[in-house]
């Protein structure tokens, strides 16, 4: 074990995220107020709520991609604060999944599933190539490894960004509104995915609008407005006797219709 | 609901309607359509038939090829056995006659490594690269300028004609793309000192003419070097060019770097991979494929730029012509040397931009472009 890690408090062994007292701003914009999260091995977690309210940028704290001023992020057991070689641990350990998929125009499929998995974990290039197909092929894509990111479709696209980062073995998942550049034809095949990785046991935050996926395989569900976490439940009780009324009228507005 | 469901068939593509493709429908449509435009076309035909008819004759048919006796040339076109006769010199300046060997020796190997590279899907272009960024140079210094293996020194003051110009311009070529992309990634660095570092380089260089700046190389320089330590005006005018150069490339290359969505980066990090190796393997590819043609650009002007050595009295290829053109043996014959010359910058410009749109179509991974 490094000197890296090195947890402030006992955290049960099975905890993979803790998020304590943590606060960020934009300038003088209060953008994320007081967070507490738990995340055990193996939890699934949807997190949603209006846009503007920080889910997004909560979940983007996790790998440090945006940087909290304030309380504790813990991963994997280690502290994240300004000190690279915790950063970089953390993200070897964290995928990410974006809206955008931000695939490597410049690469090939293979490639993009390969890059990180040879230049940070140092795996020779042709057991990397291995582990990407086998990837490619529980993705449905194995036929398209050698073409470019611009020749495929969108759906296609988020497969080979979830494969990407699943080449790196993490120990977490992090969606960032995985489906919302998609066309409706495309969602689908990407929530399917996602559900079988769920059903694997992979520990995953997701910041989703898809409560047909938070109900299937949700252990809870996040709701935040204003930078706060409003309510947290399980699926069933979320959706069925939510018990705030800003949750209500959330989901008065995305579910009647 | 009905039991039956219909099938959807898409209705077949039809060919275009007939008169609007081919070749009598273009010169109708572009050249044709309308008084106004069939006048203009008439025009402009009239206007190249009497410049270019004349040229014509005098640059081929009734031009001089072959001989040696300059009187030839008293009569008639364009006087081209001039160039061939004065070619030797063109080419290797004041280089010794007998060492010339030395020059083919080097432009040589430079021919082969660049023709390795421009031909497409020849294996082991990895190594070929850094072995000729690593062999040229010391080629060069071992054999133009020598003094080992028993070859007599041939100082740099000596080199000249379009050998000076390739040596300048590949020197400025090889070296300013580099230190042009570690100026790029300097200026938009995190930290404060680097930055600033950086953009006061780019913007002192960029804001002197090239030409102060060879002056400065070749009069000022040598008065603040201590006593005893010289660089040759070669080595001189070399840095001044790539100094000047490398603060062009930089904000080329920064161009390229802004224009990488916030995506890749962060797609990048979330991997894990650090700020070189994002750069390295992620941004900076995608960077410079896309301003292939402002680096290619930079590059065009460079080599042009090199004929400026010759107000430090350094005789580059046109310096070379220039001075070749006064003699009194020949007729006037200044308008031959300026077009040889102007043909010889063009062919290698020229050349680079073929290659630069090559590269581009190669490089190219995205939909077909139309």
């Amino acid at each position: 074990m490094s000197e890296t890690q090195q947890a402030p408090k006992t955290l049960p062994a099975d905890v993979v995220i803790e998020i304590a007292a943590m606060n960020k701003w934009y300038g003088s914009f209060h953008v994320l107020k007081d967070i507490n999260l738990r995340v055990r091995r193996g939890e699934r977690i949807v997190i949603c709520g209006p846009s503007g309210s920080g889910k997004s940028t909560m979940i983007r704290c996790i790998n440090r991609l945006e940087e909290h001023q304030a309380g504790d992020i813990v991963v994997d057991g280690v502290t994240l604060n300004a000190d690279l070689k915790n950063i970089e641990h953390v993200r070897r350990e964290v995928g990410m999944v974006f809206q955008h998929f931000n695939l490597f125009p410049h690469l090939t499929v293979l490639e993009n599933c390969c890059l990180a998995p040879i230049w940070v974990r140092k795996i020779p290039r042709a057991q990397a190539e291995e582990t990407a197909m086998n990837y490619l092929q529980r993705v449905k894509i194995p036929e398209q490894a050698l073409k470019y990111p611009g020749q495929l479709s969108g759906g296609q696209q988020q497969r080979v960004a979830i494969a990407r980062s699943l080449c790196m073995n993490p120990r977490v998942m992090l969606f960032d509104e995985p489906t919302s550049a998609l066309d409706p034809e495309m969602i689908k095949e990407v929530l399917d995915v996602m559900v079988e990785l769920a059903e694997e046991g992979m520990t995953m935050l997701c910041v989703t609008h898809e409560m047909g996926f938070a109900r299937k395989v949700a252990d809870r569900v996040i709701f935040m407005d204003a930078g706060q976490i409003v309510e947290e439940a399980a699926p069933e009780e979320f959706f069925n006797n939510p018990k705030s009324d800003r949750t209500k009228l959330f989901l008065s507005q995305i579910l009647d219709h | 609901m009905s039991e039956t469901t219909d099938t959807f068939v898409p209705k077949p593509s039809l060919p275009p309607p007939s008169g609007s493709v081919g070749i009598t429908y273009w010169v109708r449509s572009r050249l044709f359509d309308g008084p106004v435009n069939s006048l203009l076309t008439l025009g402009a035909i009239w206007l190249l038939a009497s410049t270019l008819i004349p040229l014509i004759d005098w640059a081929v048919i009734e031009a001089h090829f072959i001989g040696t006796d300059p009187n030839l040339c008293r009569t008639g076109g364009a006087c081209w056995l001039f160039v061939d006769e004065r070619l030797r010199f063109f080419v290797y300046g004041f280089y010794p006659d007998g060492q010339l060997w030395r020059v083919n020796l080097v432009l040589g190997a430079a021919v082969l490594a660049i023709g390795y590279l421009a031909i497409p899907n020849l294996p082991g272009k990895r190594w070929v690269v850094p072995a000729a960024i690593v062999g040229l140079p010391v080629l060069t210094i071992l054999f133009m300028h020598g003094g080992v293996f028993g070859l007599p020194i041939v100082a740099t003051d000596q080199w000249s004609g379009l050998t000076l110009t390739l040596v300048l311009s590949v020197v400025g070529i090889v070296a300013a793309l580099p230190l042009g992309i570690v100026l790029a990634l300097g200026r938009r660095s995190q930290m404060p000192a680097v930055r600033i570092i950086c953009v006061v380089f780019i913007e002192v260089w960029r804001g002197v003419p090239l030409i102060s700046v060879l002056f400065m190389a070749s009069v000022m320089l040598p008065l603040f070097l201590p006593e005893g330590m010289q660089f040759s005006k070669v080595l001189r005018a070399m840095i001044g060019i790539v100094m000047f150069e490398s603060a062009y490339m930089a904000e080329v290359v920064r161009g390229g770097l802004q224009a990488i969505p916030r995506g890749q980066f962060e797609a990048a990090a979330a991997l894990g991979l650090g700020y070189w190796r994002t750069m390295a393997l992620v941004v900076l590819p995608q960077a410079l494929k896309l301003v292939i043609p402002g680096i290619v650009n930079t590059f065009i002007a460079l080599f042009k730029d090199t004929t400026l050595v010759l107000i430090i009295g350094l005789f580059d290829v046109l310096a070379t012509i220039h001075a070749t053109i006064v003699d009194p043996e020949w007729p006037d014959i200044a308008p031959e040397g300026y077009i040889f010359a102007a043909m010889v910058f063009w062919v290698f410009c020229f050349g680079m931009s073929r290659y630069s749109q090559a590269l581009e179509r190669k490089l190219h991974t995205g939909h077909k472009r139309n």
